[in-house]
């Protein structure tokens, strides 16, 4: 049998370089778009166009909260009121309104709803305060959201100030 | 004068490999980072924060983004317009939904109000949509991280 000679072994070369150009590109090219996002969360709202009412007035339904909230020339929050008494701050506002629709309370998260009456340049940061406030907590112990009233509503929109 | 004799040139290579496979680490980093939802969000829009703002577990069947500036105007569809301005786009919207058979009350409005917009153009936003037969809002706040 004819034995092949082996040759020496050669040392074969890759050429890197058109490789590295590609990875610094991708590289290149996601440390310009990369973009941190922070995480979103959204409140929600079912608010139909207000219609006429047909038949009789249900005497068991229950009225809104109406949580006021009233701003100055600045849009700055100016006061905080629920059903016409006067609060100090968004915290206040939390406390009675879990007293009211609390988890131990008959009336419940259920059937509760929440009417906000806002100033018309009340900056918007004040409302999102005032909806968290009223829609739940987080439970220290848990982490969880513990919900309180889920229905949440505007007050018609008052006229822009002159 | 001592001149030293040069040695005979030879290459001298780097080893490479470290730096490629930091490069590749990086990568697959900034692959797995990469956001694709950045189409909703806008440059201008800061939005107010909330501790019990959290991501909806599952995606909105129809949403409609419509982002509000500070300086009272919506930007919806990549598009700058007043708010009396609003309505032919979302009639556009309604149209979509109606060739796909769906009713309007299926869709949800995620209102993406700046932190200092003013209240009342907000509420003018929603009334518009209102208007248009559009019953469902979101709005949307950015998650406190104490």
């Amino acid at each position: 049998m004819k034995v092949r000679h082996q040759k020496p072994t050669q040392e074969i070369k890759l050429d890197m370089t058109p490789m590295i150009d590609i990875v610094f590109q991708l590289l290149t090219f996601f440390i310009m778009t990369f973009k941190l996002v922070t995480a979103e969360g959204d409140f929600n709202i079912k608010m139909p166009l207000a219609a006429p009412r047909e038949g009789a007035i249900d005497d068991q339904l229950v009225p809104p909260i109406k949580v006021r909230l009233q701003a100055g020339s600045g849009g700055e929050l100016t006061g905080i009121g629920m059903n016409q008494r006067t609060l100090g701050s968004f915290q206040q506002l939390h406390e009675e309104i879990l007293g009211l629709v609390g988890t131990d309370s008959p009336a419940g998260a259920e059937g509760a709803e929440v009417e906000l009456d806002c100033d018309y340049n009340l900056r918007y940061q004040y409302v999102i305060e005032a909806i968290t406030a009223v829609s739940g907590y987080r439970d220290d112990a848990t982490g969880q959201i513990v919900k309180l009233v889920e229905k949440i509503k505007f007050a018609p929109p008052k006229n822009p100030p002159s | 004068m001592r001149v030293a004799k040069k040695h005979s040139g030879g290459i001298v290579e780097g080893d490479m490999t470290p730096m490629i496979d930091m490069a590749f680490q990086l990568i697959a980093f900034f692959t797995v980072m990469i956001n694709f939802s950045q189409s909703e969000q806008n440059a201008r829009i800061q939005l107010p924060k909330s501790e019990l703002a959290k991501p909806p577990d599952a995606p909105m069947e129809y949403p409609i983004t419509i982002h509000l500036t500070k300086e009272g105007t919506a930007i919806l569809g990549g598009e700058e317009v007043f708010l009396e301005g609003l309505r032919p786009y979302l009639v556009r919207e309604s149209d979509l939904l109606a060739l796909q058979g769906r009713p309007q009350s299926e869709a949800t409005v995620i209102v993406r109000a700046h932190k200092d917009a003013r209240t009342g153009d907000v509420q003018k936003l929603i009334e518009v949509c209102q208007k248009n037969n559009f019953e469902k809002f979101a709005l949307r706040a950015e998650e406190r991280i104490d």
